[in-house]
């Protein structure tokens, strides 16, 4: 897979469990666990490229230029270390004082929304809620001043009017900090709150990629298509359209499209051959071979192009 | 004697949970005088956020927990008294439960066909031939096949297992089906197969489901009716489409505008409402209770703010 990252956007990558896009976050941290291997390829980050990289200088990226934000908040910090200290590490590390740390932390908290700051700096986490222990790793991740934030499902654990309140921060924070975004979901509402442009997923692969309105709004690939008709939003009554079967196994993946076993619209030439990407504009590429010339026309699902049409309509309607 | 209109009756729920002792003994009020009703073959959620109480007032209905008082009525008899062994039995001839975890609430060390039949077992049906009959068909209709009927859970994707909560649960066919959070812990492609499994299987079999969960689109997808709930009170009770069209209460309406929509277009627009029931109401002088302000359509509030509501719906 390839795919870049512009200065101050956000990008979000999009797919289910298991496709693909933790462990392609985790090869960008220099974090995979011992059994992976960068097979080939390459992760090019202001003219370096970071397979290459010692772990010494990794250590110097880490947390300072690049900053992660975790799924689950409760894990991602340290229960016995006052939050406090958890924040100011990273500045303490790069040889920061005590004083400067704790001033530059408070400022943070302040800045993620944790009200009353001086009083929670010596707490633990087990006395924050689940919006606001997020928030704090919001702060620790921003306390080196990166350059690059990436989000891993920020906001799945939380509860929805929580998790408005923390994609307004991440907006806002990117706004004011001028950083580039990398966000990881399986939630297409979420996407389309957070994105400029968009990377779908499946086994391994980016089978769409494109700006937020081209996946809306002219989405290519079979499996955007299924993934956007498979949720109901608040103004859907027909019935679902449902993808058969599982994710393929990829222990031993198949051969040609691995998307082929559970598409409607998969032909012959799928299930031998991988297809190729094609290009649709400047922005948007999908692996399929359905944009082959050869290709026979076919319908994207009925309860998908009423959501369009109505998307086109509300756009129509604010001028 | 409650109304035969009505399938379920819930009236004036409370739970409360304790802990510690002592002096610094405090009892949680995890649901707080909550009251609804539902018909014959209809589908109500009940959403909310976490903590809210949804759940216990689920268990609370099908008796995991004793209420702390108020009543409950299936088809007019009351289940929430004293539990006897004639009373269990009736709760579960009539009411099942489908649980969010599909990997905890299956027992690792039974095979499927005995986890489909047990329910039939604890009811008194011996012969083997028969039970073996029945889990098959039960399979075929989860879509799964008997070749399933041997194995063990762990051998199963996260939506095959809840393809088995869901046939442990309609194997003794019941009438009443409480479904707690049953898609939330699936992935976004498995949900909708198994939401139009629910569907399907709700038609044929002429269920009535309490259907609980988080997520509004869902609960409106699936359910005629919902209510709200927040901090173990029902704030508002309508027709899913006129809660999304014309919500009352502020916490509905703050949650409405939270769901992030699969729109850009709406979304970069998108204004949250935020909710503190501190500032939005004002219940020093009036005390708010439960008003049908119009044709099924329920909001908790002072009389005040019931003219105020009327006025909106320009009643």
């Amino acid at each position: 897979m390839s795919f870049e990252l512009r200065r101050g956007e956000t990008l979000a990558i999009v797919g289910e469990s298991g496709s693909g896009k933790s462990v392609s976050i985790k090869s960008i941290m220099g974090i995979l666990p011992s059994n992976a291997v960068v097979e080939s390829g390459s992760i090019e980050y202001d003219g370096m490229d970071l397979t290459k990289v010692s772990e010494e200088q990794f250590h110097k990226l880490r947390g300072h230029r690049i900053g992660l934000i975790f799924q689950d908040p409760l894990s991602a910090l340290n229960p016995i270390m006052k939050i406090g200290k958890q924040i100011t590490e990273v500045r303490r590390l790069s040889g920061y004082g005590k004083k400067e740390a704790r001033a530059r932390a408070l400022e943070l908290m302040e800045a993620v929304g944790i009200p009353d700051p001086e009083k929670r700096f010596d707490q633990y986490p087990f006395q924050f809620s689940g919006g606001m222990r997020q928030r704090i790793v919001i702060a620790i991740a921003l306390a080196g001043d990166p350059e690059i934030l990436i989000c891993d499902e920020p906001t799945t654990a939380l509860d929805v009017t929580v998790q408005a309140r923390i994609l307004e921060l991440i907006n806002r924070i990117k706004q004011e900090r001028g950083l580039s975004v990398i966000f990881i979901t399986h939630d297409l509402g979420v996407v389309a709150n957070v994105a400029d442009r968009v990377n779908m997923m499946y086994a391994g692969k980016i089978v769409e990629t494109g700006t937020s309105e081209e996946i809306f709004l002219e989405p290519a690939h079979p499996y955007t298509w299924a993934l956007l008709s498979s949720m109901p939003d608040l103004q859907t009554h027909e019935r679902l359209v449902a993808i058969p079967g599982t994710p393929p196994n990829m222990i031993d993946p198949p051969k040609g499209d691995a998307f082929a076993a559970r598409n409607r619209y998969a032909m012959k030439i799928d299930f031998e051959k991988e297809p190729p990407i094609f290009k649709l504009s400047d922005t948007h590429d999908a692996a399929t071979w359905l944009l082959h010339p050869n290709a026979p026309a076919v319908e994207i699902p009925p309860i998908l192009r009423e959501r369009i049409e109505r998307m086109k309509g509300e756009m129509g309607n604010r001028g | 004697m409650a109304d035969a209109e009505y399938i379920l009756e819930v009236k004036h729920l409370c739970q409360t949970f304790e802990s510690g002792r002592g002096r610094k003994k405090i009892t949680v009020k995890a649901v707080d005088d909550v009251s609804f009703s539902i018909r014959p073959s209809e589908t109500f959620g009940l959403v909310g956020e976490s903590g809210c109480g949804k759940t216990t007032t689920g268990r609370t209905i099908i008796r995991l927990y004793d209420p702390a008082s108020g009543q409950v009525f299936f088809n007019g008899r009351e289940i929430s008294g004293r539990m006897t062994g004639e009373l269990r039995r009736y709760l579960t001839d009539n009411i099942a439960m489908i649980f969010q975890d599909p990997i905890e609430s299956l027992n690792p060390r039974m095979t499927i066909e005995e986890i489909i039949g047990e329910g039939l077992r604890v009811r008194g049906v011996k012969d083997k031939q028969e039970i073996r009959r029945r889990v098959n068909e039960m399979l075929c209709k989860v879509g799964l096949t008997q070749e399933h009927a041997t194995r063990y859970p762990h051998e199963f994707s996260g939506g095959q297992r809840q393809r088995i909560g869901i046939a442990r649960a309609m194997i003794t066919q019941p009438k009443l089906i409480i479904a707690d959070e049953p898609v939330s812990a699936l992935d976004v492609s498995i949900q909708a197969q198994v939401i139009n499994l629910l569907n399907d299987l709700k038609e044929e079999m002429g269920l009535t489901v309490l259907f609980i969960a988080h997520n509004l689109s869902v609960v409106k997808y699936f359910s005629d009716r919902i209510g709200v709930m927040y901090f173990g009170k029902l704030v508002e009770v309508a027709r899913g489409d006129d809660l999304y069209k014309k919500p009352l209460h502020p916490y509905t309406r703050s949650l409405l505008s939270a769901i992030p929509e699969p729109n850009p277009f709406t979304e970069r627009s998108r204004r949250r409402i935020d909710y503190d029931p501190k500032t939005a109401h004002d219940y020093s002088r009036e005390s708010p209770r439960m008003v049908e302000i119009e044709q099924e359509h329920f909001v908790y509030c002072s009389p005040s703010e019931e003219a105020a509501y009327q006025k909106q719906l320009g009643l």
